[in-house]
């Protein structure tokens, strides 16, 4: 098992490294630079700005200094956010994405993971159509759609929660963002949960406790939920990264100040350190995330433990 | 000569509100009803305000600021020796009168002696001198230090040819500030409110550096001071108790809001979350206008919409008669009636209307639409174009709704008018301003002017051939000569004269497409007081008071 780890571990680096060069090179190549803007800047300024962030140096010499200062944990001074470090902005919006998007995944779990299950033992019932079309519609009407109607019927209608922001952070400006970000993902877990659920439910060891006179429960509970569940998890661990560094819509939507939209922001900026570390912390967790999900399902599956 | 005109405004909270009136000119709807007594206009206890502000501001370093969202903020966290009425007046700030010498080349101002730093220290000469050569300081990495060339040896400075101390400003003693300038600059007085022209304080920048404006270490001289920062969520100001003019403040507690969505911010100003919006969805104007036509607020704006032919290649080069055929065929009626719609004023001239300024706008201003048509088909046909030899045409915009339904409609004008074959091309915003700035590809190019400040030569400037923004590649020696003779012209009325006969120039040669005239939009609160439009669109939260609701 330490050798497994050891071993993943290890072959992230290549992974990452990969990563980050791409990402150096490619925000780079992009035409425009941090500093152009409507008014355009005197040349002389313009020179002196681009030796202070070390841009008129040759591109190897500046991946040599970023990776050195990288490795120090420091991702470098934001080019737009002039008064801040990239460092302290992620560290700032992620744990708002984090807390947004971790209760969103676990909301549409529990949410996804149950109705699949009841849509499966009740195949073809009126519930199981229910829940089916529900999910497909949840699929299929976007985010951009579903959070402003959300707003104008809770905040602007019916004035229950707030339109948008953080406000003080109580928990009542979470529950729309959450609820928005949580729908797609409760439908796409029903339906793998009841997909999975329905082939388990025909597999030969199920028949076998049946033929042994288990109780229904006993059989969901102690043997069909775990491998129903395989690729509910193989699609929880890029899904959980997706979601917890931030989604760009709701973020924007709902005027949230999470990591989601310092990666668009930084991009359209040239903000090149910004969009770096974001890249690099979103790599990172990508990473640790399919780790953790070789990990559970070991857990879930002697087949493939290693 | 603003010589002095102390406001005699400083009666306290409901004199103020009143007084606003009296000294502003023009009524103000909302603060003419009286405050308090039988009217029900009562001040509300609650004295927050919300502002939405569209973006978070790179900085709130003044020296290294730039744009509008900053800009909104630092009015309040910092006055200049200058500042501005409810609208747009240039009224003293720290600076309680000045003179200007008989060349108009040396300004010496009077600093009041009650300013005061949030923390109580005397606001004094030296923390303007001090400012000011921190800002021209190539080490402090200004992007906006140009706007201070004016001053005597600023040019030089920050072209890192000459030490920040030779800059023409000079503290004569605690109170007295003498600025010397390389020609008189009549709208000097209006450029001090400009936020690379804030003092700073010296002791807490020095102790803190570039970081010196994060909560809990700014140091501001403004109405009001910095409680919070959360990036991408509010900034946060509370009353600053030493600003010299506290007891004349009403708002308390202001937060401003970086909201990008327009959508977004119009439904948290329904939720009324908001009590200010920074902008409108223009695609729901009608609704809006509808729904919410006591809150709309629309008023003329210092900025220019336009396209540039580059004069530099051909079909443009050399060209007259060709950019004056596609100019006269643009119908500016239809573009700010059927595409802006919010009441943007058709432009045939190049500098919006500014204070003093005659604007020299062309003969065929006043023409119909048919009577321009019928001209520019003529000179289509001189510059050598025919429905067998037609023009083909590249317009280039950044990416946005607005700018390509404008495109599409000024390609169809010239179809319908010249035969013109148009193709349209839209790239993202830093890849549009790389490629309009190497004037390698492009033929016809989108582009807006902002003023700076409140006068012409704000927008002349930029069609001279040495300036940077000049995107047309515009070179004209009898424009760039009227140009500099009006700066260093010391009659401001004849100076405004040579401005304009500039400008007749350039609507002869035509190196753009005047299109229009920006107008502010904003969705205000009926119970927001205090708040007059302006053309620079400038607003000090010191103004604002908040009615019972």
């Amino acid at each position: 098992m330490l050798k497994f780890v050891v071993r993943r571990l290890l072959s992230a680096i290549p992974t990452l490294l990969i990563l980050i060069a791409l990402a150096f090179c490619l925000i780079r190549l992009a035409p425009g630079g941090p500093f152009d803007g409507e008014k355009q800047l005197p040349p002389e300024i313009e020179a002196n700005l681009r030796a202070a962030y070390h841009l008129d140096e040759p591109l190897y010499r500046q991946f040599g200094r970023y990776m050195a200062n990288l490795a120090r944990g420091d991702f470098g001074p934001s080019f737009q956010y002039r008064d801040f470090s990239v460092t302290e902005l992620i560290r700032s919006g992620f744990p708002v994405s984090l807390k947004l998007g971790g209760l969103a995944m676990l909301l549409a779990l529990l949410i996804g993971v149950t109705a699949g299950s009841v849509a499966a033992l009740r195949q073809n019932s009126l519930i199981d159509h229910g829940v089916m079309t529900t999910a497909m519609i949840g699929i299929s009407i976007p985010n951009f759609v579903v959070a402003p109607l959300l707003i104008l019927v809770f905040a602007v209608g019916l004035r229950w929660l707030p339109a948008g922001g953080l406000g003080d952070g109580s928990p009542r400006h979470l529950v729309l963002p959450v609820i928005a970000l949580a729908l797609p993902q409760v439908a796409y877990i029903a339906r793998l949960t009841r997909g999975s659920m329905i082939e388990v439910l025909r597999s030969p060891f199920i028949r076998t406790a049946r033929a042994q006179g288990l109780s229904m429960r006993r059989i969901m509970v102690l043997h069909a939920l775990k491998p129903t569940l395989l690729p509910v998890v193989s699609y929880l661990g890029p899904a959980t990264a997706a979601v917890v560094t931030g989604s760009v819509v709701i973020e924007q939507i709902f005027g949230v100040p999470g990591l989601g939209r310092y990666f668009v922001q930084g991009a359209l900026n040239r903000d090149y350190t910004l969009v770096m570390g974001v890249v690099v912390f979103y790599g990172t967790l990508i990473i640790v995330f399919n780790f953790l999900v070789d990990l559970i399902y070991g857990w879930l599956d002697p087949r493939v433990r290693p | 000569m603003p010589d002095g005109f102390a406001l005699p405004c400083r009666l306290g909270i409901v004199a103020t509100v009143l007084l606003l009136t009296g000294c502003g000119g023009e009524s103000d709807p909302r603060s003419a009803v009286g405050i308090g007594g039988q009217t029900g206009q009562e001040l509300a206890a609650d004295q927050t305000l919300h502002v939405g502000n569209y973006a978070e501001p790179q900085t709130l370093d003044p020296h290294r600021a730039e744009g509008v969202p900053a800009s909104n903020i630092l009015r309040d966290l910092y006055e200049g020796l200058t500042s501005e009425a409810p609208d747009g007046a240039v009224v003293p700030g720290v600076a309680a009168s000045w003179e200007v010498s008989a060349d108009g080349r040396v300004y010496t101002f009077r600093l009041r002696d009650d300013a005061r730093w949030s923390n109580g220290d005397p606001v004094t000469a030296e923390d303007f001198v001090y400012g000011f050569r921190r800002t021209v300081n190539p080490a402090t990495l200004s992007h906006y230090s140009s706007i201070l060339e004016p001053i005597d040896n600023a040019a030089a400075i920050i072209a890192g040819e000459q030490p920040p101390e030779t800059l023409g400003v000079e503290a004569v003693d605690a109170h007295t500030l003498v600025i010397r300038l390389t020609g008189p600059t009549p709208y000097l007085p209006g450029l001090l409110n400009h936020s690379t022209t804030y003092p700073v304080h010296r002791r807490s920048v020095e102790e803190h550096g570039n970081r010196f404006a994060r909560p809990g270490q700014l140091i501001g001289n403004g109405a009001y001071r910095l409680a919070e920062w959360n990036v991408q969520s509010h900034i946060k100001l509370v009353r600053n108790e030493h600003y010299w003019d506290d007891k004349a403040t009403t708002i308390d507690t202001v937060f401003y809001y970086p909201i990008e969505n327009q959508d977004t911010e119009l439904k948290r100003f329904r939720a009324d979350e908001l009590d200010i919006t920074n902008d409108i969805p223009y695609q729901q104007l009608n609704w809006i206008r509808e729904n919410l036509g006591s809150d709309l607020v629309v008023s003329a704006y210092l900025g220019s919409y336009y396209f540039g032919y580059n004069v530099t290649r051909p079909p443009f080069k050399g060209n007259a008669k060709l950019r004056r055929a596609l100019s006269l065929a643009v119908d500016r009626d239809i573009i700010t009636e059927r595409i802006t719609n919010a009441g943007e004023i058709p432009a045939y001239g190049w500098v919006p209307p500014v204070t003093g300024y005659p604007p020299a706008e062309p003969e065929w201003a006043g023409w119909t639409q048919a009577e321009r048509n019928a001209e520019a088909r003529q000179l289509y046909a001189q510059a050598g174009y025919s429905a067998e030899r037609p023009l083909t045409v590249e317009i280039l915009y950044n990416t946005s709704e607005n700018h390509k339904r404008t495109s599409v409609a000024i390609a169809s004008m010239w179809k319908e008018t010249l035969g013109v074959e148009t193709k349209l091309l839209n790239q993202e915003w830093k890849v549009f301003l790389d490629t309009r700035r190497r004037k390698e590809t492009t033929e016809v190019f989108r582009a807006g002017w902002i003023g700076d400040y409140n006068d012409a030569f704000s927008f002349s400037q930029l069609m001279h051939s040495a300036n940077e923004m000049n995107h047309a590649g515009y070179a004209s020696p009898a424009y760039d000569a009227l140009i500099d003779s009006a700066a260093s012209e010391q009659n401001t009325d004849v100076r405004a004269a040579i401005l304009a006969r500039a400008e007749a120039q350039l609507l002869e040669d035509m190196p753009i497409i005047p299109v229009y005239f920006y107008v502010s939009k904003h969705l205000v609160k009926q119970w927001v007081g205090g708040r007059r439009p302006n053309i620079m669109d400038h607003h000090y939260t010191k103004n604002f008071y908040i009615l019972e609701h």
